[in-house]
């Protein structure tokens, strides 16, 4: 074994140790040191045994060549797995190996332990394999191009899917009776609360105005999966894997903000612990700061994650004479309270209870927007700021579509209702994507949204979208 | 956890036989090239190149090859951003056209909006190698033995005997280090006979014909910006087809409108004329020609004719019968009108009853459809 990879051996060692003392619960870790082009091949792909698709090797093919030319750099890449893989940059020096070290083991604790990940797959590298190779047998026996195309089609809409569903079970039945009220609005579900018993002449009449479903599913690919009508086993296949891998996937979608700065926050407290000679102790310094250095166009997940956890920390070692009256708070339980923040939250909730007026103001957080070709600040308010940036991670950042209607204008066209918010969807990419969900569901598609403060029907019939507006 | 299990294990495996991302790297650009194939009629009538006189590399929007998903519209939505503490309502702090400054390293993409399609550049050569792969002159015939066989040669083998001016002076090296090798040389000790590699040739014969293209243009008055357009473009992609595919094909370039001449190659492709159409003018002058220097016994001849159609109406039945004499002489005939408003031609209507094989017409509405008038030309045979 090369003297480098001894002094890294022991080095992993010695943070390892100081990693469980502060109380941090991983998995094993298996680090494997791994060309560039290697990392971006896993970085491209999310996974190391992902299955192949063109896309891939697109992103593949753009963040190689942001590396070469120096752009940009990925230093490691940690996956969600027991044991859990790291996948080192080959030709990182000592240091920058150890602080890696360091921040993929509050990863792995953070994986290990968010609540939100609880019911991930911890195998899925190998599942990642078993399905890239049934899809390589399907390439097989069906055709190259047939494949691709499925797989082209099912990744357009690959992010609608319902986190909550893990089971593969739909919360409705197929003949279940409407509700009692027709008029569906996203607080729907506080109605049921006090919800009581149909009489019988209601539930005649609820019996004519059936729909399908009976109340709007969230999840597409599972809704497409179950009732197109005509689709093949090795596509419903296809469907299940895609679905499953965005399950998988979905976690860290929604806690990248909390994650990356816990990361943060613990490689900095381990290395403090650590015997640094000088040049390391420079170098640290320069690729600590280059981590968290903010982004005037956007948020550094990193650098607010960790900003926050390190306010939760303060206010929780030093409560005001107000909490700890109003709220029985006792001085120095600031660990406690990270611990119990990371194993609970996620990004949402994380900055809606912990983005606090002093971080909004201390961090020069705005909010900006696109005026004439200009992207102007358009307001600072602390309030607005954390509210902005909450809707923007609501259901993970993409639009929140509903299945309305699957035997619409009783012929089996499908219907789908964005739930429009404040932000109107990319109209050009919207009717680009229609014919994907029409080749998936082999009938007409409807999708209901607002462009401009009004309500608009787009619909795909096979051979051309049109629009129009209700 | 087992106790047994190591807290961590530390590896380092040989990855040269990993190529995934490569090989869906290979499989994108594949899918580029195809999306440049079906985007040719557009490119054909790419205004750049034609200017360009095909020297320059060309960007290419391709939108068939974004990622489309069901996404916000960026550009109306409100972003969170940060400043160096002293930011205030109204500040510009990035414009369309240069983006603000990268986030920190270390992060992923993150969730900036890409660029909205993706960009392939490609030479004009590549271009041509597209386009000119599924065009032919059609009918050709050969002429006179003696002319037709062309033969070239091709290094394209490598031989263990050889003459020693041909010597590949690597590929022996690396024959005289594997040699040295599998009998125990870290060195290379001597090269050995067996050794030597030397390039060979093939010699690559194909048949070739002599041919003549007779390009006549209408410059009338009535040829419009769009019309004029057309034609340049189109005869600008035949001449380069010719010249790059065929090696012995002759140009005559005609300009006409009440009278016709022969032009050089520049002053066909810039000369802007006015005044009426007599087409028949054009046809007889290329006649003359072929009378005085392409012998239909030597040579394939090849007659193009690109007007707007709007023909003095009592030249119409000349046209015809002279038409009808360039076609005995000729292996086809191709007429191109350009006529975006669809209205009743004169000259198309009296070609309408033109019943030969040897008579071939394209009538082009817009700048896409010049693709459409060369694959027609020039189709292959078979396909």
């Amino acid at each position: 074994m090369s003297e480098m990879m001894k002094k890294l051996e022991r080095a992993v060692d010695e943070i390892t140790e100081i990693a469980k003392g502060f109380g941090l619960d991983f998995y094993p870790m298996r680090y494997e040191i791994c060309p560039a082009d290697i990392i971006y091949t896993f970085g491209a792909y999310g996974m190391p045994t992902r299955f192949s698709h063109w896309s891939f090797g697109k992103t593949f093919h753009r963040m190689k060549l942001q590396y070469d030319l120096g752009l940009s750099k990925i230093y490691e890449l940690v996956i969600n797995s027991n044991p859990c893989y790291a996948f080192l940059l080959e030709g990182n020096s000592l240091i920058q190996n150890k602080m890696i070290v360091a921040h993929v083991l509050a990863h792995c604790d953070f994986f290990k332990n968010n609540m939100h990940f609880s019911k991930t797959n911890r195998n899925m590298v190998e599942s990642m394999a078993a399905t890239a190779e049934r899809l390589r047998s399907y390439e097989m026996k069906y055709g190259k191009e047939k494949v691709e195309n499925f797989l082209d089609a099912v990744l357009a809409i690959q992010e609608h899917i319902d986190p909550g569903l893990t089971s593969r079970q739909f919360e409705w039945k197929e003949n279940e009776p409407m509700p009692k009220d027709k008029r569906v609005s996203e607080y729907h579900d506080l109605w049921k609360l006090e919800e009581v018993k149909e009489t019988k002449e209601e539930n005649d009449e609820l019996q004519n105005n059936r729909r399908f479903p009976p109340r709007p599913e969230k999840d597409l690919l599972l809704f497409i999966e179950e009732f197109s009508p005509n689709l093949e086993e090795w596509q419903r296949d296809i469907l299940t894997i895609m679905r499953e891998e965005m399950l998988y996937f979905w976690p860290q979608i929604e806690t990248k903000i909390m994650n990356e700065g816990w990361a943060s926050y613990w490689h900095q407290r381990i290395i403090r612990e650590m015997d640094l000679t000088e040049e390391e102790t420079v170098e640290f310094a320069k690729l600590n700061s280059g981590v968290i250095q903010p982004s005037p166009t956007s948020i550094n997940p990193y650098y607010l994650g960790l900003k926050i956890l390190e306010d939760i920390e303060k206010r929780w070692d030093h409560p005001t004479e107000e909490e700890m009256r109003k709220f029985n708070r006792k001085p120095g339980k600031g660990r406690e309270k990270i611990f119990e923040v990371r194993e609970i939250e996620n990004d949402l909730s994380f900055i809606r209870n912990y983005l606090t007026k002093e971080l909004v103001d201390e961090m020069d957080m705005y909010v900006f927007a696109k005026q004439g070709n200009d992207w102007t600040i358009t307001e600072k308010t602390w309030e607005y700021v954390r509210d902005q940036l909450v809707n923007n991670k609501v259901n993970g950042g993409f639009p929140y579509l509903l299945v309305k209607d699957g035997d619409y204008l009783r012929n089996g066209e499908l219907y789908i209702y964005h739930q429009y918010e404040t932000i109107e969807l990319d109209i050009k990419y919207l009717e680009k994507t229609m014919p994907y969900i029409y080749f998936l569901w082999g009938k007409s598609i409807h999708m209901e949204t607002m462009i401009e403060q009004r309500k608009v029907l787009f619909t795909y019939d096979g051979k051309k979208c049109h629009r129009r507006f209700l | 956890m087992n106790m047994n299990e190591p807290l961590f294990i530390i590896s380092r495996e040989d990855w040269s036989l990993h190529r995934k991302g490569h090989q869906d790297q290979l499989r994108h650009l594949e899918k580029v090239k195809e999306a440049i194939k079906k985007n040719l009629p557009d490119l054909v009538s790419e205004e750049n190149i034609i200017l360009s006189k095909g020297k320059d590399v060309v960007k290419i929007p391709i939108r068939s090859l974004d990622e489309y998903r069901i996404r916000y519209n960026y550009n109306k939505n409100q972003h969170i951003g940060q400043g160096n503490g002293d930011s205030k309502v109204g500040d510009v702090i990035a414009r369309d056209g240069e983006p603000g400054k990268g986030p920190g390293k270390g992060q992923g993409a993150g969730d900036q909006p890409g660029v909205d399609y993706y960009e392939a550049e490609i030479t004009v050569e590549e271009l041509e190698e597209m386009l000119f792969s599924e065009m032919e002159l059609p009918n050709l015939q050969q002429k006179q033995q003696d002319e037709i066989i062309v033969s070239d040669i091709r290094f394209n083998d490598i031989r263990k005997k050889g003459l020693m001016g041909n010597i590949d002076k690597k590929r022996t090296l690396l024959e005289a280090i594997k040699r040295n090798a599998q009998n125990g040389f870290k060195q290379v000790q001597n090269i050995s006979e067996d050794d030597l590699r030397f390039k060979t040739w093939e010699e690559i014969v194909y048949p070739h014909s002599n041919a003549v293209i007779l390009a006549m243009m209408d410059t009338s008055g009535s040829m419009g910006i769009l019309e004029k357009y057309v034609a340049r473009s189109f005869f600008f992609w035949m001449v380069r087809f010719l010249r790059t595919r065929y090696e012995k094909v002759e140009v005559v370039f005609i300009a006409h409108h009440t009278e016709a001449k022969e032009v050089s190659e520049e002053e066909f492709f810039t000369k802007g004329e006015s005044g009426g159409t007599i087409c028949s003018s054009a046809y007889r002058k290329a006649l003359e020609i072929i009378g005085e220097r392409y012998s239909p016994s030597l040579y394939n001849i090849y007659p193009f004719h690109f007007s707007d159609g709007d023909n003095l109406t009592s030249d119409n039945e000349r046209c015809v019968k002279l038409v009808k004499e360039l076609m005995g002489v000729s292996n086809m005939f191709c007429y191109g009108e350009v006529n975006q408003y669809n209205r009743h031609s004169t000259l198309m209507s009296a070609y309408k009853h033109m019943n030969d094989s040897k008579f071939k017409y394209a009538i082009i509405r817009e700048k896409g459809e010049v693709y459409k008038a060369l694959t027609t030309f020039f189709r292959k045979e078979g396909t």
